[in-house]
């Protein structure tokens, strides 16, 4: 194994994040903040509890999994597709390195990132409302699952997009519309049957109930249906990441 | 001398049907200079693409110091640096980062006192905690070469290196790559400038619409293909060519002002001298003459147009 190499990507990348700071990392702590003032301080109080949880603190794993999601997505699909747009992909390709090493370089990188951002957010949270992690060890097996997976869901989307809007489509147009819709903000159970049965369709249910058990024990699904779907999730991206490396897809004439 | 890259039965057909190589067959020997000379799109790149593994062939077989460039990728990109014909740059980054990058994906661990080097010879040593977007065009490509080199390749690629810089940079850049063949680097270099191939060059070979169709020695193929004229220029105007004259085939201009003789490089003896007593007997008056010998541009142009 190269090891060099993936520490090369590896540190490159993550110098990109700290040239970068104040959009990598302040900018969605602050806009997150926003979402724990205006709906858990402001109008949470206000809010009856949901499955005897503060309604503040009820909105807090699945605020963290919105931010997480779509920086995650971003900030991978935007390394891959930096060096492909300005051309310095050639170097990557033409170095003595096999395809795991380039993802692990880069999708490690923008998993890193994605794990300091959630447990930045989550110190945050602290500021605003009162909450618990019951299962510390299944936060962060979510934490890191759901950071690893969407990073290599966005190493797809860089490969796959070949320009800046198309890069913002998915996390945007996709990912938050799920995720608002996935029950970030309310219990599933809240729905009428039908729209329960509809929901249960979106991915996203399965990460933000299985992360909101790891902090209340509480979930609309089970945890261990949850954790499957991320397991799920992560071996589908791996594969898709294999073949665009097997069929050189956008990267190899 | 020992194939450093060999190349054999080497296609490259893209998925709109357009065949940019052709049963590509060629073996770059250990620490010369070879120049891939060739009209725009006649497939200099994809070659240098795929031997670098930037592109994927069709079929054929290309090994580099003996190792498959697919089945033992990691040993055969080792022993190779590219210099792409674009200044594809991460611009954000410094130079030292970015040389240091390089040399890591090659899986090479730090070097300091290498990377210095390389950096006082291109000359970007006091730039080296410049960001690349604040560097000209000339240093940007100075900083490529330092990459391509900052793994201490066997063979380098130099794709079009001296395109769009000035002549100053031109003449460093071949003091840099003669001083790395000096080293025992083996150096492919495609370019435009004939001048430089012509100036550098152990070896040539032509390529033109994705088949290889010289390689030689460059001082064999100047002999071979090249011709030799002399320019003769009268004191006054031949109307007609006389009789005797017609053995030597000559070229009239300028409504007989002006002839000229094309003769054989090869062949150890011209018949200048009888032409000159035949001009003589017959009393023509010469009032200027000349010689004219090929470059290798001349060769290339006759070379290509004749293949088109």
């Amino acid at each position: 194994m190269n090891i060099y190499a993936i520490k090369a990507i590896y540190l490159f990348e993550m110098a990109r994040t700290m040239r970068t700071l104040m959009q990598s990392i302040a900018s969605p702590v602050l806009s997150t903040s926003l979402y724990f003032i205006v709906f858990g301080s402001a109008i949470g109080s206000r809010m009856v509890e949901i499955d005897g949880i503060h309604y503040g603190a009820f909105i807090v794993p699945g605020l963290i999994m919105l931010t997480l999601l779509s920086e995650s997505v971003n900030n991978a699909a935007f390394g891959i597709h930096m060096p492909r747009f300005t051309g310095a992909i050639y170097e990557i390709l033409a170095a003595p390195i096999s395809t795991r090493e380039i993802v692990i370089g880069f999708v490690g990188a923008a998993a890193t990132k994605s794990v300091i951002l959630g447990l930045i957010i989550m110190l945050t949270a602290r500021l605003f409302v009162d909450y618990s992690i019951a299962h510390p060890f299944i936060f962060l097996l979510f934490l890191i699952l759901t950071s690893l997976s969407f990073c290599l869901f966005g190493f797809i989307v860089g490969v796959w997009a070949d320009g800046f809007e198309k890069l913002q489509i998915i996390p945007l147009m996709v990912l938050t519309p799920l995720t608002f819709l996935g029950g970030t903000f309310y219990s599933i159970n809240m729905l009428p049957p039908l729209w329960q049965t509809i929901t249960l369709f979106n991915p996203v249910v399965y990460l933000v109930s299985g992360f909101r058990w790891a902090f209340y024990e509480s979930s609309d699904v089970s945890v261990a249906v949850s954790l499957g779907m991320v397991c799920a999730f992560l071996l589908l991206c791996l594969f898709i990441v294999h073949l665009i490396f097997k069929t050189g897809y956008k990267l190899k004439s | 001398m020992t194939s450093v890259i060999s190349i054999t039965g080497l296609n490259k057909i893209y998925t709109d049907g357009f065949q940019a190589l052709d049963d590509i067959h060629l073996d770059i020997e250990e620490g010369e200079i070879f120049a891939l000379l060739g009209p725009n799109g006649a497939g200099k790149t994809t070659l240098i693409s795929i031997v670098c593994g930037i592109v994927n062939a069709s079929s054929g077989e290309v090994k580099v110091r003996g190792h498959d460039i697919r089945a033992d990728f990691r040993l055969a990109r080792q022993q190779i640096g590219l210099v792409p014909q674009e200044l594809s740059l991460s611009i954000f980054e410094s130079v030292m980062a970015t040389v240091n990058f390089s040399r890591g994906l090659y899986g090479k661990p730090r070097d300091d006192a290498w990377i210095e080097k390389i950096l006082r010879d291109l000359t970007l040593w006091e730039k080296r905690d410049q960001r690349i977007m604040a560097l000209s065009g000339g240093m940007k490509r100075r900083v490529l070469i330092a990459k391509a080199l900052a793994h201490q390749p066997r063979v380098l690629f130099l794709d079009e290196p001296t395109a769009g810089v000035d002549v100053e940079l031109r003449q460093e850049m071949w003091e840099l790559v003669r001083g790395l063949r000096e080293d025992g680097v083996t150096i492919i270099l495609t370019t435009h400038y004939i001048d430089e191939a012509e100036e550098m060059a152990d070896r040539i070979g032509v390529i033109n619409k994705g088949k290889i169709i010289l390689v030689d020695e460059k001082q064999a193929l100047m002999k071979k293909l090249g011709k030799k004229q002399l320019h003769l220029v009268l004191a006054d105007k031949l109307s007609q060519l006389p009789e005797k004259l017609q053995q030597f085939k000559l070229e009239s201009l300028d409504d007989g002002q002006k002839l000229i003789y094309t003769f054989d490089t090869q062949k150890e003896h011209n018949e200048i001298p009888l032409l000159l007593k035949t001009l003589g007997e017959l009393g023509v008056e010469i009032h200027d003459l000349q010689t004219e010998q090929s470059s290798l541009e001349d060769i290339f142009v006759e070379l290509v147009g004749n293949k088109a």
